[in-house]
């Protein structure tokens, strides 16, 4: 990815979050979140991650952010323009982001750097060798394409495939977890 | 060996075997009785022997506590006076307490007394000494009060243990400072080291002489001793005549044997000469206006004892325990005496009230008037004589105002015990319980005739005892011996005469001096302006100590700044989300600092 | 292509912010998004670790199989978390965290 690109979707990435700090209406701040992963999802994008940036657009903004505006609509919430405006949060909170942001900066400059490796067609191809067992992967790597979803699919099921299996029973956890937690109880009728 | 360990521990098994076994059982006199007869012939058996025999008792790193005994001329002597005039109450008492309800618990605590005069007297390290010390107080307040309803008894039971306690605080600094100086406390091993302050080492005997003012009530804590004539007679004649009472100055003696009589000169010897002959002249003023039989011979005994520890202070130890040796005959026999007097004229104890007894009961008269012979130290045939003369020699050698002082006392008490003797013995009746009197019988008189005996001869049996008898080491005679022994027949003779031409055939005391009758008014002192102002002083800056500075400071200091370190850190805890959320972001903060950046 | 410091440098700003919006934000919703803010900025740190650091010419995938399963938690748990939320409303009536305080002490 060009290196405008990502300072452009990086900006709009980190403008979308200090968006979400500085509206007061949380509908507002629920869809700078949106654009805020919009791009993230560019960001993944451009990392060559095709799947996880459609992953991250679809279940993440798509499912998630779409349940927090669900229950902030049922939930009816008012403005916080009544409440008396505190400062000390604000400090506290700024303060901690400057700490961080100082430590972060110290920790980068210190590391050294790193290019990222080419992934253009040589290196595909010569990676299809490694895939004999595939063909749809071996086929696309000798062609210069990238096959992110095989690839991941093929790792998911295969070497990840006992974490897949409990995840799937930690999704119907939690289904019936959200049922149960959000059923009327008799009394509150 | 085992015959001394039995001597010191028999009167204990007694006393433990009345308490806990007899009880109420009516052989429980015998019993004690029969004890301290069998602790006299002990004394006997070892009469002159020298040894020393000890135990551990407590260990403690390099020091060892040992309870030990120590056998020589001047115990196995004072046990003789001990177990002697012991055995002679008990006799006495056997008679004289009758009709008396409590008589076990009597008997049982003359027994606790003799286990504990004895373990003082057989001592071999001042700690034990310290112990018993302790122990004989105990049995003193017990046997004081022994008729304890009365509370005038219980009150002097309660004066007598307090001016004692006062006196052993500093004894046992004294003992402490004793024991930092030489470096041991058995008295064998005690040696003074060759550069000693003689500052400190003053300290040092002023501090072990406050145990000998109390327990020998020396002024100013002389005040117990009156007071303590509510016991019974014989418990008066045991304690406080003849032997509790001379243990300050038998452990001054003690002292004196083991370190050396030049421990008493200098500022030391001076304080303690001068304390004990202003006690006796204060005691002897005040006895010539006292009514009370037993208060007369109470301060008389104050007087005398004065003298003993005059004559320690003065450097001659000897004669004071020569003095204490012929003292404790005759004033056990005084006390007796009375005693059998009181007895025969129903418990009146006023001698204003008495009158004409010594026709009435002629062995008991006759039996007193040898007891103030030996009192007032008739010349050469009286054993008191020869120990006055001793003490009276000290002083003129030593500070011609003490000897001025102490012929005044010879001349007072001349006076005062004539004044007694002629009031209760001669003359008629003057109440209607002296008429009733008729002469006691045998259990009484034969202890009083024994101990006229010896009041009389006791100064010649000090063979065996050289160690407290100063002729058998006196060079000859002294200087200024024919002064000495003219001022004393000089008061003897002016005192005699006084007595009988003021008394003789009075009817109520011609002299009245309040001064000396109120006993100079110390008790009042004591009672009102010390006890009143200084006990709640020293009770307040106690409280202070221990209330606000100790209990308040750091105890509950502690607790509560606990407390508040745990309010602070509650304060952490306002249940907003806010506040934990940033408290974890510092952690994560900080972690990372710790990890990375350290 | 940017650096990997970049992508770090950007996921570590992402990771702050949404650390200073929980600290910040007194709605509880609020504060639940910024949250999720702070996941994303992991997510992508461990994507750009993956990209930089191939396997036999390839990127190495075990840092995408996390981010799969990170998002699929982060739903689930958002899922619940919602519910909980919507039922302290319906016990308290409010959402503001200043008046949520009777765990105090």
């Amino acid at each position: 990815m060009p290196s405008y690109l990502f300072w452009l979707f990086s900006a709009l990435m980190l403008g979308g979050a200090i968006a979400v700090i500085a509206f007061r209406n949380p509908v507002a701040s629920a869809m700078s979140v949106v654009a805020s992963f919009l791009g993230l999802a560019a960001l993944f994008v451009g990392l060559s991650a095709f799947f996880v940036g459609i992953i991250q657009i679809l279940v993440y903004t798509g499912a998630i952010m779409v349940l927090f505006v669900f229950i902030i609509m049922l939930l009816d919430l008012q403005d916080e323009e009544h409440r008396a405006r505190s400062y000390l949060p604000i400090a506290a909170g700024l303060s901690l982001v400057i700490a961080f942001t100082i430590q972060l900066l110290g920790v980068l400059s210190s590391r050294p750097d790193q290019e990222a490796p080419a992934l253009d067609a040589p290196a595909l191809a010569s990676a299809a060798r490694n895939f004999p067992h595939s063909p749809s992967i071996s086929a696309a790597l000798t062609d210069g394409r990238l096959p992110d979803v095989h690839l991941i699919g093929q790792m998911l099921f295969t070497g990840y495939n006992l974490p897949l299996q409990i995840l799937g029973s930690l999704l119907l956890v939690a289904t019936v977890g959200v049922v149960v937690l959000s059923k009327k109880s008799a009394e509150t009728e | 060996m085992n015959l001394a360990w039995i001597l010191l521990f028999l009167p204990l098994v007694v006393t433990a075997a009345n308490q806990l076994v007899l009880r109420k059982n009516p052989l429980v006199p015998l019993v004690s009785t029969a004890s301290a007869i069998i602790t006299l012939a002990l004394s006997f058996i070892l009469l002159g022997r020298e040894e020393s025999l000890a135990f551990d008792w407590a260990t403690i790193g390099g020091f060892s506590l040992q309870i030990g005994l120590k056998l020589d001329q001047l115990s196995t002597g004072m046990m003789i006076v001990v177990t002697g005039i012991g055995a002679l109450v008990h006799v006495f008492s056997l008679a004289y307490m009758k009709d008396d309800e409590a008589k076990n618990r009597y008997f049982t605590g003359l027994s606790l007394f003799m286990f504990s005069m004895t373990g003082i007297v057989l001592s071999g390290n001042f700690i034990m000494t310290f112990i018993f010390w302790e122990l004989v107080g105990v049995s003193s307040y017990l046997l004081i009060g022994h008729w304890y309803q009365k509370d005038s008894a219980a009150d002097a039971a309660k004066k007598a243990f307090l001016c004692n306690r006062v006196g052993d605080f500093g004894f046992m600094v004294g003992i402490l400072m004793i024991w930092g100086i030489t470096g041991s406390l058995v008295f064998e091993e005690m040696r003074l080291p060759e550069t000693i302050s003689s500052g400190v080492l003053g300290a040092a005997i002023l501090c072990v002489f406050c145990g000998a003012v109390g327990k020998s009530a020396q002024l100013p804590l002389h005040v117990w001793l009156p007071d303590a004539m509510e016991g019974p007679t014989p418990v008066s004649a045991l304690i406080h005549a003849a032997t509790m009472v001379a243990a300050g100055v038998y452990m001054l003696f003690r002292v004196e044997v083991s370190l050396g009589a030049e421990v008493f000169d200098g500022f030391a010897g001076q304080t303690i000469a001068w304390v004990g002959g202003l006690t006796s002249l204060a005691a002897a003023l005040m006895a010539t206006q006292q009514d009370d039989i037993k208060r007369i011979l109470a301060y008389s005994t104050l007087s005398q004892l004065g003298y003993m520890v005059m004559a320690v202070g003065l450097g001659g130890g000897e004669a004071g325990m020569f003095h204490l040796f012929t003292h404790a005959w005759f004033k056990a026999l005084l006390f007796l005496g009375s005693g059998a007097v009181i007895f025969a004229c129903h418990h009146e104890q006023d001698i204003w009230k008495m009158g004409g007894l010594l026709k009435k009961m002629p062995i008991t008269g006759f039996t007193f008037l040898l007891g103030t012979a030996a009192l007032i130290a008739v010349p050469f045939v009286t054993s008191g004589f020869y120990s006055k003369e001793e003490i009276l020699a000290a002083a003129f050698a030593g500070n011609k105002f003490l000897f001025g002082i102490a012929v005044f006392v010879a001349f007072l008490t001349t006076f005062y015990m004539t004044r007694a003797f002629v009031v209760a013995f001669l003359g008629t009746p003057r109440d209607h319980g002296a008429d009733h009197a008729h002469e006691v019988g045998p259990l009484m008189f034969v202890p009083l005739v024994i101990l006229a005996a010896l009041a009389i001869g006791s100064a010649w049996l000090t063979q065996p005892l050289g160690a407290i008898d100063p002729r058998v080491h006196a060079d000859g005679h002294h200087d200024g011996h024919a002064i000495v022994l003219g001022a004393s027949i000089a008061s003897l003779v002016l005192g005699l005469i006084a007595g009988f031409v003021l008394y003789n055939g009075k009817d109520q005391d011609p002299l009245s001096i309040p001064l000396f009758r109120n006993r100079f008014h110390i008790d009042w002192l004591y009672d009102n302006v010390v006890v009143r102002y200084f006990q709640d002083a020293f009770a307040s800056i106690v409280f202070f100590f221990d209330e606000i500075l100790i209990r308040g400071l750091a105890v509950a200091g502690l607790g509560r700044a606990a407390a508040s370190f745990g309010l602070l850190f509650r304060s952490t805890l306002n249940g907003r989300l806010t506040s934990y959320s940033f408290a974890l972001g510092l952690g994560v903060i900080l972690v990372i600092y710790l990890t990375v950046f350290f | 292509m940017p650096s990997l410091n970049d992508y770090l440098l950007v996921s570590g700003l992402l990771f702050a912010i949404g650390l200073a919006g929980v600290v910040l934000r007194r709605n509880i919703i609020v504060v639940f998004m910024c949250l999720e803010l702070m996941l994303s900025a992991a997510n992508l740190s461990l994507v750009a670790f993956s990209r930089f650091n191939p396997i036999n010419g390839l990127p190495d995938y075990h840092g995408q199989m996390l981010v799969f399963f990170v998002i699929t938690v982060a739903a689930a748990e958002v899922a619940v978390g919602l519910a909980i939320i919507v039922a302290l409303y319906r016990a308290r009536q409010t959402v503001h965290t200043d008046d949520l305080t009777s765990l105090k002490g």
